[in-house]
């Protein structure tokens, strides 16, 4: 009698410890799944870079520092999503979309630009890509979070720490608000 | 109503609406067996237990359809069409970067070539969903508004809402079908029951005529409470996905204050819609037969987020 009631609490803790594991599983899960929509639309706006950059250039072709920033930011760019970690990576995204506004600064000085529909609709393009960018970060940083706080609190950080579940870091790029004030410079 | 969640997680709502569609089929269930059962003594005395497992099967064989064609179904009766690639791009946009912001793929869009704003979302699940939006919706609102309303509708999308409304209408179609049966062959087949006799026989005789007369009552009362239930839900989730709960509420009051029916909506669909489509002119005991809260109602709420 005294066996069965032990073997029943170590089968209820058996199924509670299951139960704990696979949680912290199907979070992780969903953190990698929202990464994945990040780095869409990551992509999606290196695509749209060459293009835009040689636009600009047929009017403004004496900007070139503007230009090579942008080049420059976009292949860092490319280069921390090789190897980097999120936190590097949204510094070298930060960058470019700093870079990438002030090429939209410098092309607002071309009033013949902007009435050209190719550079209208990769202008469009790309601030439809940026919003998409922010709400896949929003979507991201949300399920990091519930992970996060799952790995750090009772009863599942102990799951956790035996299992080797780290915490994943949240994906911060400047709000696009932030950026609706461009920052020129002149130099 | 409790505050809203701190973060929009469908997880949890998804979650919740599968144990509503398990008390809803359970519900249902035993309503279509009572149906069932007076259908049959109504039809011949004696053979009301033939009848249960006929409803169930009936109403099965309805469910399963509808599950697989029941969004192709809505969409064609409200003549909604495809949004063609590159027509309507803001509208696309706005669908597509707000499902990201959800975690969905974006839906299939469709639209209803109708000037009364109005939307709406069907599917079995987000894989396999559509929205619809009037071409009213896209001419009268502005961006924030149409970003409000379409991500209320995501929110039905996400939450799984869409599928329980599926369900749900087709249920309560079928208890309609039904009770519409018994009350028929109540008169077509006078004759043959004068012959029990028995009081044991009139008596539930008069229990199934009573059975068949309030089932569909209470089947469409159901169906209407867990429609203006989800629609508070999709306002809250759909505010908090935009974060900006003016856009919504600025929309519901341009909604309001057009008086034009959809003329392709019907009663059957009318539950599905962003706003009530129909604008009928409101009645005794509205509360209980509306299929949406009420719009000021709906407004206080996202006024007070």
């Amino acid at each position: 009698m005294e066996i069965l009631i032990v073997l029943v609490v170590i089968g209820l803790i058996i199924v509670f410890v299951v139960g704990l594991y696979n949680r912290l599983v199907t979070l992780r899960q969903r953190v990698r799944e929202a990464w994945a929509d990040i780095d869409v639309q990551l992509k999606r706006r290196w695509d749209l870079i060459p293009n835009l950059v040689e636009t600009v250039k047929g009017y403004a072709a004496h900007e070139r520092q503007t230009f090579e920033a942008v080049t420059k930011a976009r292949s860092d760019a490319m280069a921390a999503a090789q190897t980097g970690s999120p936190e590097q990576r949204a510094q070298a995204e930060n960058a470019l979309g700093a870079a990438l506004l002030n090429l939209r600064a410098v092309a607002e000085a071309y009033p013949q630009l902007q009435a050209i529909q190719e550079f209208k609709d990769l202008s469009e393009n790309l601030t439809a890509t940026e919003d998409k960018i922010a709400f896949a970060r929003r979507f991201y940083n949300g399920n990091v979070r519930d992970y996060n706080t799952a790995i750090q609190t009772v009863p599942t950080n102990i799951i956790a720490g035996m299992f080797g579940f780290t915490p994943e870091q949240y994906f911060e790029l400047t709000d696009p608000a932030q950026r609706e004030v461009p920052k020129v410079s002149f130099s | 109503m409790a505050a809203p969640p701190s973060r929009l997680n469908i997880y949890d709502a998804v979650a919740a609406n599968r144990w509503r569609t398990v008390a809803l089929i359970t519900v249902f269930t035993g309503l279509l067996s009572a149906l069932g059962f007076a259908v049959g003594e109504i039809f011949a005395p004696g053979g009301g237990l033939a009848m249960v497992p006929a409803a169930l099967g009936l109403s099965g064989v309805s469910a399963t359809a509808s599950y697989f064609a029941g969004d192709k179904l809505v969409l064609a009766q409200s003549q909604a069409r495809e949004l063609a690639p590159g027509e309507e791009a803001q509208l696309r946009n706005i669908v597509e970067t707000l499902s990201i912001g959800l975690g969905i793929p974006p839906p299939r869009i469709y639209v209803i070539d109708d000037t009364a704003p109005n939307a709406f979302a069907t599917g079995r699940d987000p894989k396999h969903a559509s929205i619809a939006v009037t071409s009213g919706l896209i001419d009268k609102l502005d961006r924030s508004e149409l970003e409000g309303v379409i991500a209320h509708e995501l929110s039905h999308v996400g939450n799984h809402d869409i599928r329980v409304m599926l369900l749900v209408t087709v249920l309560v179609g079928t208890v309609a079908l039904l009770s519409d049966w018994g009350m028929r062959s109540m008169f077509w087949g006078r004759g043959r029951r004068d012959r029990g006799g028995a009081n044991t026989g009139a008596l539930i005789l008069i229990l199934a005529l009573v059975l068949a007369i309030l089932t569909p009552i209470i089947a469409q009362l159901i169906r209407l409470a867990v429609s203006r239930q989800r629609e508070f839900l999709a306002d809250a989730s759909g505010a908090l996905l935009t974060r900006y709960p003016p856009g919504l509420a600025s929309a519901l009051r341009k909604i309001a204050a057009d008086k034009e029916a959809l003329e392709v909506a019907n009663k059957a669909t009318a539950s599905l819609y962003f706003a009530n489509p129909l604008k009928d002119a409101p009645r005794a005991m509205d509360g209980l037969f509306d299929t949406h809260p009420p719009i000021a109602e709906r407004i206080r709420r996202l006024e007070a987020m």
